[in-house]
């Protein structure tokens, strides 16, 4: 067990809390439900966001062993445990996020800190500091195509890929979970910024934003 | 707007993801207690600025966060190799210059861009440096 003093964000009882999209909601709204839209978006708010850095080896037993999810090793790529709301991603060569329910990232760090030891590593919980937009509906990719200098070509973006990469300005990672699925790892302070961006981009097919 | 190969992601990345940072290779005195204050000036100060090759360090500021080595052609701006850090480039100007030799083409010397050019246009510069050409 290492001597890392850890300390549990979620506090007891159930204080209430707001997404980082909760203002843009609040100021702006949702647009209209439209019928047919072509694009859908939905927050994914309060999951449980941890950073790991690490040798690979070393991350890839301790990751297996605690979420049964191994290790995705090659760079630019995505795993998910068989439900899909956990999920790995390569960022850099020593660097991962790790996407979990809300509430068990806690849990989850101290079971991988029991499991590690010794090892160098860290572990950084961010769940604080970033927030999931999904981007569904047939014109999502023209969205993003839009948005985005990263080829989206189903081609060059399968599904299980991952990439951090500039976003109108900002820097998101964009990943593809699901066939028709888009992910977007947004920092706290550009999501109010992208949201707009993408009501914006996604106006002329339609967007319906879910809640 | 052109693509550069991150060696640890390894695919092509937007230019915008990324940020030159200067020459690369510059090596800290081992002991700068002991160095002159010549050669503490110059690691601190003066870099190169050659006309050709040229190895430089860069950063994929968007995406890994990884500092990396990219050598370019100063003239030509052509990106020659990217290499991962603590590695030795391949490409330099010494190899550039033999393989221009073998191919029979002109140095680069004497302020003309010459690089690629046909040994032909020897003689066109020869005859603008005289005056020939104003």
């Amino acid at each position: 067990m290492s001597d890392v003093k850890e300390f549990d964000t979620r506090p007891a009882g159930s204080p209430s809390a707001e997404s980082p999209l909760a203002w843009s909601f609040h100021r702006r709204g949702t647009p209209p439900r439209e019928a047919g839209a072509g694009v859908t978006l939905r927050e994914k708010a309060f999951l449980g966001h941890m950073v790991l850095r690490g040798g690979a080896i070393v991350l890839d037993e301790a990751v297996r062993e605690v979420l049964g999810i191994t290790l995705p090793a090659r760079p630019n790529t995505l795993a998910l445990d068989d439900s899909g709301e956990r999920s790995i991603q390569w960022l850099s060569p020593d660097e991962w996020l790790v996407i979990v329910p809300g509430g068990e990232e806690f849990a989850l760090e101290g079971r991988l800190r029991e499991v590690l030891g010794q090892a160098h590593y860290s572990i950084v919980n961010v769940s604080g500091g970033q927030t999931v937009l999904t981007l569904r509906g047939e014109k999502a990719r023209e969205t993003l195509m839009k948005s985005t200098p990263y080829d989206v070509h189903p081609q060059a973006f399968p599904v299980g890929k991952g990439v951090t990469t500039v976003f109108a300005k900002a820097t998101v990672i964009l990943r593809r979970p699901t066939e028709d699925t888009w992910e977007l790892v947004l920092r706290r302070s550009f999501a109010d910024y992208c949201y707009r961006w993408l009501l914006d981009a996604a106006a002329e097919y339609g967007v319906t934003v879910e809640r | 707007m052109f693509h550069i190969y991150c060696p640890y992601c390894e695919e092509h990345r937007e230019e915008e993801e990324f940020h030159p940072k200067g020459q690369a290779h510059i090596q800290r005195p081992a002991d700068p207690e002991a160095c002159s204050d010549e050669a503490w000036g110059d690691y601190l100060f003066f870099r190169d600025n050659p006309r050709g090759v040229h190895h430089e360090l860069w950063v994929h500021a968007v995406g890994c966060r990884k500092f990396f080595n990219i050598t370019r052609h100063t003239v030509s701006y052509e990106i020659l190799e990217t290499y991962k850090m603590g590695e030795a480039p391949t490409v330099t100007a010494k190899s550039v210059s033999e393989k221009d030799k073998q191919a029979g083409v002109q140095a680069a010397t004497g302020g003309w861009q010459t690089v690629g050019a046909r040994p032909e246009s020897e003689a066109l510069n020869d005859a603008s440096n005289q005056g020939a050409r104003v």
